[in-house]
């Protein structure tokens, strides 16, 4: 089961989500650097949070023009699970992997807090395992962290049923308090929120299991576990 | 072929809130003497430095660079260009 974290200039949480994909989670795991290719025997793909470029224009616009984002779409394409976090969402919305758009916060200020999700969509390879309207408490940072669509975007992911993740209440001003989207396809899942931050007991002070699901879901996606 | 200076105004579209605008409106220019100002809005401008043929093609070559390199993403946001002599 082979997991591919992709390293942009300015990515920050590469080494939080590699620890828990290999120490946490057993998967296989190994860095890509943005500016290489992924193998064709990959399994699933994770852009991971942190601040590619150091957001200049927009946070993951320049890094939605890196080489290694064709092989990305190619593999979206193909249904191979593909996650972003936080800045890995900014990503995949900049290149047009995922609808909408990220915007400064409505507070203006970078946010650092925990949060409650609900869970809107348990189909996609990263949702499986969650009763629907779960709850997951886990941490956003983001300073570009407010979810914008337009009314008939959002029409649209209702009907597709593409919102995976809402905030249990007003975060950041988020459209319809959207955390996370899917493709039409559900198998490009990306959210804001920070799971490789809360699947560990020690440093969540609220509940690391919902957040764990995120992780187990792709397990039993590749058929690892059941 | 000249140089031409092209700026590129890259804001919100209408209707999608602005709250770095309403901040300087509310808390700043409302707050003094200049009760007259009714919206403020705030925006990015790239200024580009083309060598084309003439004003019109520096402003079709930036606008394709802007829509190519999503250099504003279209769901939130519109752009200006206006083009001078350098």
């Amino acid at each position: 089961m082979k997991v591919g974290v992709v390293v942009f200039p300015g990515s920050n949480c590469d080494r939080d989500m590699y620890h828990v994909l290999t120490d946490v989670f057993n998967f296989d795991a190994q860095y890509y650097w943005h500016e290489k290719t992924l193998p064709k025997n990959i399994d699933a793909v994770i852009l991971p949070g942190g601040f590619s470029y150091g957001d200049r224009l927009r946070a993951g616009v320049i890094a939605a023009h890196s080489p290694i984002i064709k092989d990305v779409q190619k593999m979206a394409e193909k249904g191979i699970p593909i996650l972003g976090v936080c800045n890995g969402f900014q990503i995949l919305v900049e290149s047009g992997l995922l609808p909408g758009a990220l915007l400064k916060n409505e507070s203006l200020n970078f946010m650092c807090e925990w949060t409650n999700l609900i869970v809107e969509n348990n189909k996609t390879p990263f949702t499986n395992q969650f009763k629907l309207h779960e709850k997951v408490p886990i941490p956003i940072a983001n300073g570009e962290g407010r979810y914008y669509v337009d009314g008939d975007t959002l029409k649209q992911l209702k009907k597709k049923n593409q919102i995976v993740f809402r905030y249990s209440q007003v975060v950041n001003g988020s459209s319809n308090r959207i955390a996370g989207v899917c493709n039409e396809e559900g198998n490009v899942v990306g959210m804001m929120p920070h799971p490789e931050r809360a699947v560990e007991s020690e440093i969540n002070p609220v509940d690391s299991k919902p957040s764990s699901l995120i992780f187990e879901s792709l397990l039993v996606k590749m058929g690892v576990s059941n | 072929m000249a140089y031409f200076d092209v700026h590129v105004t890259i804001e919100n579209k209408p209707g999608i809130s602005d709250p770095e605008g309403d901040t300087i409106l509310n808390d700043l220019v409302l707050k003094g003497t200049h009760k007259t100002v009714s919206k403020i809005k705030t925006a990015k401008m790239l200024k580009f430095t083309i060598k084309e043929k003439d004003k019109k093609t520096a402003q079709s070559k930036v606008q394709e660079i802007c829509d190519e390199l999503r250099i504003y993403n279209p769901m939130v946001s519109k752009v200006t260009i206006d083009v001078f002599d350098d």
